[in-house]
């Protein structure tokens, strides 16, 4: 390929995410250049500036803007039981494996506001399993985090996940575990009995702890393929032999540096089960 | 024709897209120039089969796209359904679980503006039959980036809505039959 100038444009958002790096240590630098854009392209009108060096001015000189960006920076789209076979994959042949272990830990990576660290705690708990689990529940979101420690979700939205939820193999009704009140579903908070909610990055932080299951679907997405093999280098870390690695639907380790690691579990639902030492 | 040789191809349909591709896509021949990225309107909870029929009819080879995927000239990239279809670079696709645009994920405006950011002059962009607007905007920026923009001739179309909005935001959009479209891509991506 012939040597191509670079866009102004282009220049002026490695400049932005190099600022917010500086000035407020959240690392971007390696997401996904056309879905940066796109988000930054969006954040650039809806705060009025003719130029992202004019987003960029807002965003060093004041600091409330900083969560906002994070608003654009990440995305919070989530469901409960998001791709019901899924979770229908680790009820039926993920559980088993897991039942024969005394204490489980799960870590839910890139968490958003709960909803797939819920379906799993759920799940868990209608599978006998919850009692000896501790689950991490973690993302670089606040915002997000937040939400997911209340687990109150609008109620318009419960139809979907209970029509997920019992696609999913449920055995129970999801309604056994909220309350309604004021058109919003507040979930029963003996379901975070065994969680730790926290902060913590796949680009800048460290693995905290050995793993049973990761599951950490449409967070690489983001991510370029760079900042992927770490992430999963994370994970590779965080699992002993024979720990599972679950993705989202369209993601795969088929191009990843750490393929290797891994084996196919259930192919179709991007389940992994980690291989050799 | 055209005067740059065109290097990528992204093609956006709605109601009516399995005919209408049908009539274009196996018809390329297996040397073909150019990658060539499809978003249709798929349901987003059903596993989309385009792949595997397009696969079955056309010379080249058809895959529904993973987060990522490496892309090549002569094949053909199906977004998947309940993911936006971004064009990362010259090599990979990227997906997003963004917010639905025009009720629609995958959009295929999001899909031709980052096609229009890495391709620029070298792409080609073309609408065809649908009933809602989306890809108006993202032939807007194809042509800003100084692409090919075609749409199919709203008269041939099963349904016109689209290929006219797409018209009516990109008047320089050449119109043209499905037969036509597929003897420009024929001459232009040789
Ligand atoms: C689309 S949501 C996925 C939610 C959920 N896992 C699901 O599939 O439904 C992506 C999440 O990844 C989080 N995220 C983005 N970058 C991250 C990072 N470096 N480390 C941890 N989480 C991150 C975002 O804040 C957001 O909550």
């Amino acid at each position: 390929m012939t040597a191509k100038v670079e866009k102004v444009e282009d220049i002026e958002i490695r400049l932005l995410l190099d600022a917010i790096y500086r000035r407020y240590h959240y690392d971007f630098r390696s997401y996904a250049m056309s879905s940066v854009r796109r988000r930054l392209r969006q954040a650039r009108t809806d705060f009025d500036c003719a130029t992202i060096s004019a987003l960029q001015e807002k965003v060093l000189h004041d600091p409330d803007m900083m969560p906002r960006m994070l608003g654009y920076l990440t995305v919070q789209v989530s469901e409960m039981f998001r791709d019901p076979s899924y979770f229908l994959a680790i009820r039926k042949k993920v559980v088993p494996h897991l039942a024969t272990y005394p204490s489980l830990k799960v870590w839910i990576a890139g968490c958003s506001t709960g909803e797939e660290l819920y379906s799993l705690v759920i799940l868990f708990r209608e599978e006998g399993l919850e009692e000896r689990t501790l689950f991490y529940a973690t993302d670089i979101n606040r915002d997000a985090l937040a939400q997911a420690e209340a687990g109150v979700y609008d109620i318009d939205r419960m139809r979907q996940f209970t029509e997920n939820h019992r696609l999913s193999g449920g055995s129970t009704s999801l309604s056994d575990y909220y309350q309604t009140g004021y058109n919003r579903c507040v979930l029963d908070k003996t379901l975070r009995r065994n969680v730790v909610f926290s902060d913590h990055s796949l680009v800048t932080d460290q693995v905290f702890g050995e793993m049973h299951l990761v599951s950490c679907r449409n967070v690489m997405i983001y991510f370029d393929r760079d900042l992927q093999d770490r992430a999963v280098g994370l994970f590779r870390d965080a699992l002993p032999r024979s720990g599972f690695l679950g993705l989202g639907a369209k993601e795969t380790l088929r191009f990843s540096h750490h393929a290797a690691a891994f084996r196919d579990f259930v192919p179709d639902d991007r389940i992994y089960q980690r291989i050799g030492s | 024709m055209t005067g740059t040789p065109q290097k990528a191809v992204i093609i956006g349909a709605s109601a009516g897209a399995l005919e209408a591709l049908s009539a274009i896509l196996p018809d390329l021949p297996a040397d073909f120039a150019c990658p060539v990225y499809v978003v249709v309107h798929v349901p987003p909870h059903s596993r989309s089969v385009l792949a595997q029929i397009f696969s079955a009819k056309c010379q080249l080879p058809a895959v529904e796209v993973s987060d990522k995927e490496p892309v090549a000239a002569g094949r053909i990239y199906f977004a998947p359904p309940n993911y936006h279809m971004l064009i990362e670079d010259e090599g990979h696709v990227a997906l997003s679980s963004d917010a639905e645009v025009l009720f629609s994920r995958p959009s295929i405006d999001v899909a031709f503006e980052s096609a229009a950011d890495v391709w620029g002059e070298g792409l080609t962009g073309i609408i065809l039959t649908g009933a809602n607007h989306d890809g108006a905007q993202g032939l807007q920026a194809v042509v800003a980036g100084g692409g090919v923009a075609i749409v199919q001739d709203p008269a041939t179309a099963y349904a016109s809505a689209m290929p006219e909005a797409a018209i009516a935001s990109c008047p320089q959009a050449r119109v043209m039959s499905l037969a036509e479209i597929t003897s420009y891509l024929k001459g232009a991506c040789a």
